[in-house]
């Protein structure tokens, strides 16, 4: 079903669209009523409280979670015909690996399924050894999981995720569970990537200083019920550098969010 | 008598310091041989006896291997059922429960009543005592999938079927591995208690046989060859295991 494009965006490619979209756990309302339009091509943080849904908005655009009720398309699909055509990918907060499986073995694992059954599946045109070098890990191809370090992994993933040439990519806190230096360094390999694959990419994050540093926009969730609180622009030209953190601009965004998340 | 025994592991040592004091006892206090034989009368009776020995070796052997493949399977087969249909599960966990509860010694005189006193009622024994222990632990490693790799299934669109194949299946192993380690030597005695019930070959009925004769040496050689034939198909398993699971478990 092809959607009309929408009012916000004029002329940009719509990636996902929220019209009233509302989810319901029991009686808590996850998510209540958020219309929303993410740009082909955008890179989003968002950010809010615990509980604010952010993770629900994920699941919900990459159908893990069905709408109670509105309207989701990604790609001016139904989020089913978008699982199924491939048109999204996934990075947990965990690397979420088969341990049996070697680094590009993990990599090649979207590949293998659904083939057998006809599901056409889109291909990137880097090889799964290109992903992984695209991610930093030539070299460590046949490495099984529990040999590489928790950043290593979560490049496995990433590269594991760009194998069937998502046009969008759902990131969930990918990189909270690593320390800080790694996550910084994370941070500008993610840049880079999204540079040069042209993937619009959604990425919740808990840190205020990696929504800044990464986005182009700061998708700002408050709590109970969860509804987009403001959606700020963040004026920062890429490339990017971590020394960016240190200037006076990057620490005004930082205030501005800071006072936004306590009134969240 | 580290340095002494130069490489030698110190198990070894202790074992045949126990073995020499066991020699020494049975010399010293002059024990008759058909209570307790002494270690250098048993390996007397090893080599004499050898070809007795190995002609009872081979049938307790395929015995145990085929109620452990029989059993193994069985219990695989139906892990699988229970993981995919939890009605399936609801309905026959319990009665698997009471089966295992009935002691094997217990049981063997009526599979034997049932299957008579050729290979297939060893064979049933020796797969009932395999059964339980690998029903439950495939069980679990089939649901030992995290939540977020469903999710990844899910976003791949993954059917069933392949979900079994590409992970179900492969993050069991090591969960089979330890269910069937246990049924590595459990099936050996499933055999044997088989034999003691009724047959007339194989290690079980030598061991009766020789009880009842007080040819104790011969006894305790039949029983050396028992637990041989349990360490052989134990390292069999935990070999193929290493071959097979390369991989980090928790």
């Amino acid at each position: 079903m092809q959607v009309a494009s929408s009012p916000a965006a004029g002329s940009v490619p719509i990636a996902a669209s929220l019209r009233n979209a509302t989810v319901r756990f029991a009686t808590f309302t996850a998510i209540d009523k958020i219309s929303l339009d993410i740009e082909d091509g955008a890179f989003y943080s968002i950010l809010g409280p615990s509980g604010c849904g952010k993770s629900t908005l994920l699941r919900l655009i990459s159908d893990l979670i069905p709408a109670a009720e509105g309207e989701v398309t990604v790609f001016g699909k139904s989020t089913e015909e978008a699982r199924l055509a491939r048109e999204f990918a996934f990075v947990f907060q965990e690397a979420t690996l088969l341990p049996w499986r070697s680094a590009i073995d993990n990599v090649r694992l979207p590949l293998e399924i659904g083939r057998s059954r006809g599901l056409k599946l889109p291909v990137s045109e880097r090889s799964p050894a290109e992903l992984l070098e695209l991610v930093g890990l030539k070299g460590r191809e046949n490495a099984l999981p529990h040999e590489l370090s928790g950043g290593m992994r979560q490049r496995v993933a990433i590269a594991r995720a760009l194998v069937c040439k998502p046009k969008l990519l759902l990131m969930d806190e990918p990189f909270g569970a690593l320390d800080e230096m790694t996550r910084d360094h994370m941070n500008l390999e993610l840049l880079r990537i999204w540079q040069e694959t042209g993937v619009t990419i959604l990425f919740v994050t808990h840190s205020i200083p990696e929504a800044i540093f990464l986005g182009q926009k700061v998708l700002m969730l408050k709590a109970n019920p969860g509804r987009v609180r403001e959606i700020v622009d963040i004026d920062l030209p890429y490339p990017r550098e971590i020394a960016l953190r240190d200037t006076l601009e990057f620490t005004r965004y930082s205030a501005r969010l800071r006072q936004l998340l306590e009134t969240c | 008598m580290q340095k002494l025994g130069g490489g030698v592991p110190l198990p070894i040592l202790t074992a045949v310091g126990l073995i020499l004091l066991w020699e020494a006892g049975v010399r010293g206090f002059s024990v008759p041989s058909y209570i307790a034989p002494a270690p250098s009368d048993i390996a007397r009776a090893l080599v004499n006896d050898f070809p007795l020995l190995m002609r009872n070796f081979w049938p307790t052997l395929f015995e145990s291997l085929l109620g452990f493949a029989v059993g193994n399977l069985g219990a695989v087969l139906i892990a699988i059922a229970f993981v995919h249909n939890k009605t399936v599960e609801k309905a026959f966990f319990p009665i698997a429960v009471f089966i295992n509860t009935v002691p094997i010694l217990a049981i063997a005189p009526i599979l034997v009543l049932i299957f008579g006193g050729g290979l297939t009622a060893k064979v049933v024994i020796a797969a009932l005592i395999c059964f339980f222990p690998t029903l439950v632990n495939m069980v679990r490693g089939l649901e030992a999938v995290t939540p977020q790799v469903m999710e990844l299934a899910r976003i791949l669109s993954a059917s069933k079927w392949e979900i079994f194949w590409k992970i179900r299946l492969p993050s069991s192993l090591p969960f089979l591995f330890a269910a069937l380690k246990i049924a590595a030597t459990t099936s050996v005695i499933g055999a044997i208690v088989g034999e003691w019930v009724g047959a007339d070959k194989g290690l079980g009925t030598l061991i009766i046989d020789a009880t009842f004769n007080f040819r104790a040496a011969q006894l305790y050689a039949t029983v050396l060859m028992s637990s041989g034939l349990s360490v052989v198909m134990f390292a069999s398993v935990a070999i193929a295991e290493k071959l097979l699971i390369r991989w980090e478990h928790k």
